[in-house]
């Protein structure tokens, strides 16, 4: 990996004693190590979750169903029916993986573990996070959780095929016995189970660090937003992800001891099952793109050259976004057949949250009015994502109406509006990020002109590619179905070109890292001016390995 | 607080929630049969004393899953005033040459209308053996709460459908899971 090229060349620049490699990387107890440790995971994962959505976008290019079934026939399967029925299988199994990768082993670890790991102790002015050695245990067990997941890709279904192929919310009864049978299902509940025992301690450990090593003279409340974002992030996970285990505890019990908690014929009940899901699930969505609205805001504010608007607003909204995140479940299951009176609820509730994510849209714009803003890599990003977020706030406040979402529930509407609000909100901040503090955690220099063409090939492309999406699902192409009617064609075809678009600018961003590796030009403390004024910025770049012998003391009004 | 004991007390509220997503399972029960949630019917000792003039009609839908069970209704449908007894019956038949252990599971359609649906007597409270060849009438006498024409939200409400589904008991198929592997 060039990254670790890169900060291992500079192991000489600072004064302090490394590790070798192996006690480096691998028995690593150093927070900025094993940041670097999750990005690099996040990138690999990245590309798997990415490839696979190359192989739904391929099929999905033109009606019929072509590509996937030559790649059955070419692992063996009969050219007709045996090839035609196998697709159909991989193509379930593949939109399951995509999501499940992207979700748990690219966005959250990249977003919490990589630049959370990294920014958080640097920021709040603490050596290292609490649990240095916990810190180790929650990356490798993602790393576990990551290798049983591929294992479970190629591991019988029970329904022919390999893998898992009843979506990423593996409802029942897809998911037990009589959906899978085999043993792929099984590996996937032991691998997100160790995902999220990973992800538990890893919250654990950023709660007590935010809490207990801030600073002198740090409070609460002006502590920078990032460190904010996180706190709320792993407050929901600790919360949020034992539900799920739970419900997934209950799922590997229902298919291996006999309990019946999702059978209706031992008294059980599916749809509870979706409201243990989505009671993690919401919650989820929301760990995933805070830590991007906390990095936004110090990039907005740095290149406007101005404070953050609205400082404890921006914090307090994202404390109450989480809080509303835990009452709106049911908004993702409308349809399951709940009184009218508990859909108006969920609807309400679910507006409500459009509120505080205002106020963020807002103190962003807000920062940048009468800013010296200067348009540099991050800056672009953050301005896109803000951009892209909106775009998908506002499907979201449509598909928030229960009356609407029973036409749009399952369609391609639902898959543009979260793809908007993650694959171009979450991802596109999470771009920020990387060019953001590339040189602080690499120690060199990046090619703007190449950040800048990764930034412009992404946002058209990934535009092309889910805008149409939107058109596709209003006139009622349902998600995860491998086929479709000729008249969803044209719609497919353009969104399939944007993926080539994104294509090239997925290869730009590898250039620019291999650029960035070769010509290593040596980065400064703070490339990015007065604006960039919290405390990573006061330490070289890249920071000395251990930081903060003598803790910073921050003055009252110096802050965020 | 010390670190360590910040993070006990953290991890207690991880363990917390762990134990609520398992407690759900009877919370959501209770919840299902006190609220009428998802059309759950509810069990009454003694019928109310009015009858309302107002008219419902009653449908009754029966099914088998995975079972060597013919199961039918004796009637399709049934007009029955609020508060008014209906009585009604289905029949069962073990076509298989062996014992089948069978438990229903039911509610009605609307889901509303589950919370004002009352059974005096049904076959459906209890597991029950059809023995092979066996044909079996059951009963189930229930009324509909006069109470239901108070709900602005149950206005629309003309049609009430019953519905059971009969399972084979102790179905768990870990075998058949073994079995099946390819």
């Amino acid at each position: 990996m060039p990254m670790d090229e890169l900060t291992a060349d500079h192991a000489h620049d600072d004064h302090d004693h490394r590790p070798g490699f192996f006690k480096r990387w691998f028995l690593s107890t150093n927070h900025k190590d094993i940041g670097t440790l999750y990005l690099v995971f996040a990138l690999i994962a990245g590309v798997v979750g990415y490839s696979l959505s190359g192989l739904i976008r391929l099929e999905l290019a033109e009606p019929g169903i072509g590509p996937m079934s030559q790649l059955m026939q070419f692992f063996g399967a009969q050219a007709g029916d045996e090839a035609i029925e196998q697709a159909k299988q991989f193509y379930n199994v593949v939109i399951t993986y995509h999501g499940l990768i992207m979700i748990f082993f690219m966005v959250m670890p990249a977003l919490i573990g990589g630049f959370g790991n990294w920014f958080v102790p640097l920021m709040i002015g603490a050596p290292d996070m609490a649990f240095p050695r916990m810190n180790n245990i929650s990356f490798w067990l993602t790393v576990a959780a990551f290798a049983l997941l591929m294992l479970s890709l190629f591991t019988p279904s029970g329904t022919g095929g390999n893998g898992f192929g009843g979506g990423w919310v593996l409802y029942p009864p897809l998911s037990s016995l009589k959906g899978h049978p085999g043993p792929a299902m099984d590996l996937l509940i032991l691998s997100l189970h160790t995902a999220g025992i990973a992800s538990i301690l890893g919250a654990i450990n950023f709660i007590v660090t935010i809490l207990n090593m801030r600073a002198p003279g740090m409070t609460l409340h002006n502590m920078p937003l990032f460190s904010w974002s996180i706190l709320v992030t792993a407050v929901l996970l600790l919360l949020a992800l034992p539900v799920l285990a739970g419900a997934l505890t209950m799922l590997l019990t229902d298919r291996n001891f006999g309990s019946q908690f999702f059978d209706p014929s031992g008294g059980g009940d599916p749809i509870m099952f979706q409201h243990l899901f989505w009671f993690f699930g919401h919650p989820e969505v929301y760990i995933m793109i805070l830590p991007a609205f906390g990095l936004v805001s110090h990039i907005i504010s740095t290149f406007s050259n101005k404070p953050i608007f609205g400082y404890l607003g921006m914090a307090y909204a994202m404390v109450s976004i989480g809080a509303i995140g835990f009452i709106v479940w049911a908004h993702h299951m409308y349809t399951v057949g709940m009184p009218s009176d508990m859909k108006a609820y969920f609807v309400a509730a679910t507006m409500v949250i459009a509120v505080p994510t205002g106020i963020k849209i807002f103190s962003w714009i807000a920062t940048m009015w009468g800013g010296s803003i200067s348009f540099e890599v991050p800056m672009v990003w953050a301005i896109g994502f803000i951009f892209l977020f909106t775009v998908g706030g506002v499907t979201g406040v449509v598909l928030a109406n229960a009356g609407i979402d029973h036409a749009l529930h399952d369609t391609y509407y639902v898959v543009a509006h979260f793809h908007y609000v993650l694959s171009l909100g979450a991802v596109f901040g999470l771009f920020a990020g990387w060019y953001y503090w590339f040189e602080k955690m690499f120690g060199v220099k990046y090619n703007k002109t190449l950040g800048l063409a990764h930034f412009w090939t992404m946002f058209i492309g990934s535009n092309v590619l889910f805008f149409p999406q939107h058109f596709l699902g209003l006139n009622g192409m349902p998600r995860r179905y491998i086929d479709y009617a000729d008249g969803f064609a044209l719609w497919h075809y353009w969104s399939s070109i944007g993926y080539a678009i994104t294509m090239v600018g997925t290869v730009i961003f590898f250039v620019s890292l291999v650029e960035a590796a070769i010509r290593r030009r040596k980065a400064e403390a703070n490339p990015w001016g007065p604006g960039a004024n919290t405390l990573e910025w006061t330490l070289p770049s890249p920071p000395p390995f251990h930081q903060f012998n003598e803790l910073p003391v921050i003055e009252p009004d110096k802050a965020h | 607080m010390k670190n360590r004991q910040l993070a006990i007390f953290l991890s207690g509220l991880g363990l917390g929630m762990l134990s609520l997503a398992f407690a759900s399972k009877p919370l959501y029960d209770t919840f299902c049969r006190i609220t009428g949630f998802g059309g759950t019917t509810q069990i009454a000792e003694q019928a109310p004393a009015d009858v309302l003039d107002r008219e419902v009609t009653v449908r009754f839908d029966a099914n088998v899953v995975d079972t060597p069970l013919s199961f039918r209704t004796l009637q399709t449908n049934m007009p029955i005033y609020l508060g008014e007894h209906g009585l009604a019956f289905f029949e069962i038949t073990n076509t298989s040459d062996s014992d089948v252990k069978v438990i229903a599971s039911y509610n009605v359609t609307p889901h509303k209308a589950g919370r004002f649906f009352n059974k005096l007597e049904c076959f459906c409270f209890e597991e029950r053996t059809i023995s092979a060849g066996d044909t079996k009438k059951l009963p189930v006498v229930f009324f509909i709460d006069p109470s239901l024409d108070q709900e602005r939200n149950l206005d629309d409400v003309r049609t009430i459908t019953l519905s059971y589904t009969y399972f084979e008991a102790d179905a768990f198929a870990g075998a058949a899971k073994t079995a099946s592997l390819n």
